[in-house]
């Protein structure tokens, strides 16, 4: 089932610590906070690293290439622009398995996905007056429909 | 040596439960008066002697009926004289203040606290008022932030993710799953206070509409109306009308960052840390537990604190759920006995904690377990937030 754009999606805040989460897509990338002194991402973005507590930290791009570390599919409308069913995936990223994102799977068959199945990120531009510009980050099978 | 965190000079005096119910038509501080009045009478007090007040999640929670009453508003309706009070949310889950008012007691801060929580969501959400709270324009909470752009609206997504991960890395299947539900059944079947008595079947279970993979309609709790309180008093008190039950230990470890998604294992929950520290503040140990009342807003829930407290082997939680037996009120291990939040009502797990303290009384008539418990365990939340008590019948 081919993925079509929702009508209408709760968007997030991009501010501070969360901008480049959200508005990386405008260049194409997935941006994610990495810490320069023990060279580890982490999620989600804040002003230190948990792992050594360094101040030195910044959003970085990554591949946006993953594998699904799991998945739900959820089969209740909660929004009507949102119709189930539709895969809820945890997306475990390239660069380092414990940093995972979460992000809905689309261009699959709901039944068709599974544990440790490569995918990669698209972005969907979305804008209102309160939050101005958002590319939320999506996931699709790796290398186009499965 | 010393006996748990408290010493022993922590106990639970009285319990108390106001009408349950799915849609009372009754507002949350009157069901939390009527709960904290019965239990102050269960415990042979009376106000005049309750000295302390403690409540999760206290004020400021906008989901409607969540919160049935903060604590100042039962100060002021009951003139209590209170010598220490607290009501917070972020504490060790909707067991946190329990924990403090253990604290309170042993330190002499308070002779006889009495512990709430109260929801009335049934009656306040009657109106459609919790998908209010999602409307367009509208400003997400922080814990939505990550998850409602992607449809991910619910605990039953959140939890579906480390759900599935669980049965596909531990062969735990959907059968074992159900038997969470089908043993609450069974259960609530023997208690009149529970809101859904009729018998399910494993095909009732697996037939019921799906929500979220691998959860269907009977894997998830139901809004409910009812109060539930505690007096938690100081060893030794004189005036009680039974013995009071002792608190062992308390779980209130958070080692972890408290998320939903991005914990070492996939697979846990903050339910594992509260379960470690509690263990490492006793010398009882997980193979003396005689009965569980383990938290249940969703099936794997339970599974994840049966695993957390190391009640099974890690990854084993299905040997233990498969066929139902085992945890049956005449099994090895009996579990949530009153009929847990999947069938009794979501009480917020002071309906386990209520339950727990029947049991280790011997109260529990008809479903009273076969084997009279000396040991209980009450594990309480779900996601980031945890806590656990450990609690005896054994002399303090």
């Amino acid at each position: 089932m081919p993925y079509t754009r929702p009508e209408f999606r709760l968007l997030p805040t991009a501010s501070g610590y969360t901008e480049a989460f959200w508005t990386g897509g405008r260049d194409g990338h997935l941006l994610v906070y990495r810490c320069e002194s023990c060279e580890q991402f982490f999620h989600p973005p804040g002003p230190i690293c948990w792992r050594c507590r360094s101040r030195d930290v910044a959003p970085a791009p990554v591949s946006g290439r993953g594998r699904v570390a799991t998945f739900t599919v959820n089969a209740q409308p909660w929004l009507p622009s949102l119709p189930p069913p539709y895969v809820v995936v945890l997306v475990e990223l390239e660069e380092q398995p414990d940093v995972r994102i979460m992000s809905q799977l689309v261009d699959i068959d709901p039944a068709e996905v599974a544990i440790g199945m490569e995918v990669e990120v698209f972005f969907e531009h979305w804008s209102d007056e309160q939050r101005g510009d958002i590319w939320l980050p999506l996931f699709r099978p790796a290398g186009g429909v499965a | 040596m010393s006996r748990g965190p408290f010493d022993g000079r922590a106990t639970i005096s009285g319990i108390g439960q106001s009408a349950v119910g799915r849609r009372l038509m009754r507002d949350g501080l009157d069901l939390t008066i009527e709960a904290i009045e019965r239990a102050v009478a269960d415990a042979g007090l009376s106000f005049d002697d309750i000295d302390g007040v403690a409540s999760y999640p206290g004020p400021g929670v906008p989901a409607p009926g969540f919160t049935g009453a903060d604590v100042s508003q039962v100060q002021t309706a009951l003139g209590i004289r209170s010598r220490w009070y607290m009501g917070s949310i972020e504490t060790a889950a909707q067991v946190g203040p329990v924990i403090e008012a253990c604290m309170a007691v042993a330190l002499g801060l308070a002779q006889h606290v009495v512990v709430f929580r109260s929801v009335w969501e049934g009656t306040a959400q009657a109106g459609g008022g919790r998908a209010s709270a999602l409307v367009p324009g509208g400003e997400l909470p922080p814990h939505l932030q990550y998850s409602a752009p992607f449809g991910a609206l619910s605990a039953a997504n959140w939890l579906g993710l480390p759900a599935t991960r669980y049965m596909h890395d531990h062969g735990l299947t959907k059968e074992q799953l159900g038997q969470v539900a089908l043993n609450g059944r069974r259960n609530a079947a023997l208690n009149p206070a529970a809101i859904y008595r009729d018998p399910m079947t494993m095909e009732d279970y697996l037939s019921a509409r799906v929500i979220s993979t691998p959860f269907g309609l009977y894997d998830c709790d139901v809004p409910c109306d009812g109060a539930t309180a505690i007096v938690v008093s100081r060893a030794g008190s004189a005036g009680l009308r039974r013995t009071p039950l002792v608190v062992e230990s308390v779980g209130t470890g958070m080692y972890e960052r408290p998320t939903w998604d991005q914990r070492a294992d996939v697979t846990s929950m903050a339910a594992y840390d509260a379960a470690a520290s509690m263990w490492e503040r006793t010398s009882l140990t997980a193979a003396d537990v005689d009965v569980a009342q383990l938290y249940d807003g969703f099936t794997f829930l339970t599974v994840s604190w049966l695993d957390a407290l190391g009640l099974v082997e890690h990854g084993r939680a299905g040997d233990l759920l498969d066929g139902g037996d085992r945890i049956a009120r005449d099994g090895d291990l009996p579990l949530n006995t009153s009929g847990g939040q999947l069938s009794a009502g979501r009480l917020h797990g002071f309906g386990h904690l209520h339950e727990a303290c029947v049991q280790l009384w011997g109260e529990g008539g008809e479903r009273q377990v076969a084997r009279q418990p000396e040991i209980a365990v009450v594990g309480a939340g779900g996601g980031p937030v945890a806590g656990c008590l450990l609690l005896s019948n054994r002399e303090a």
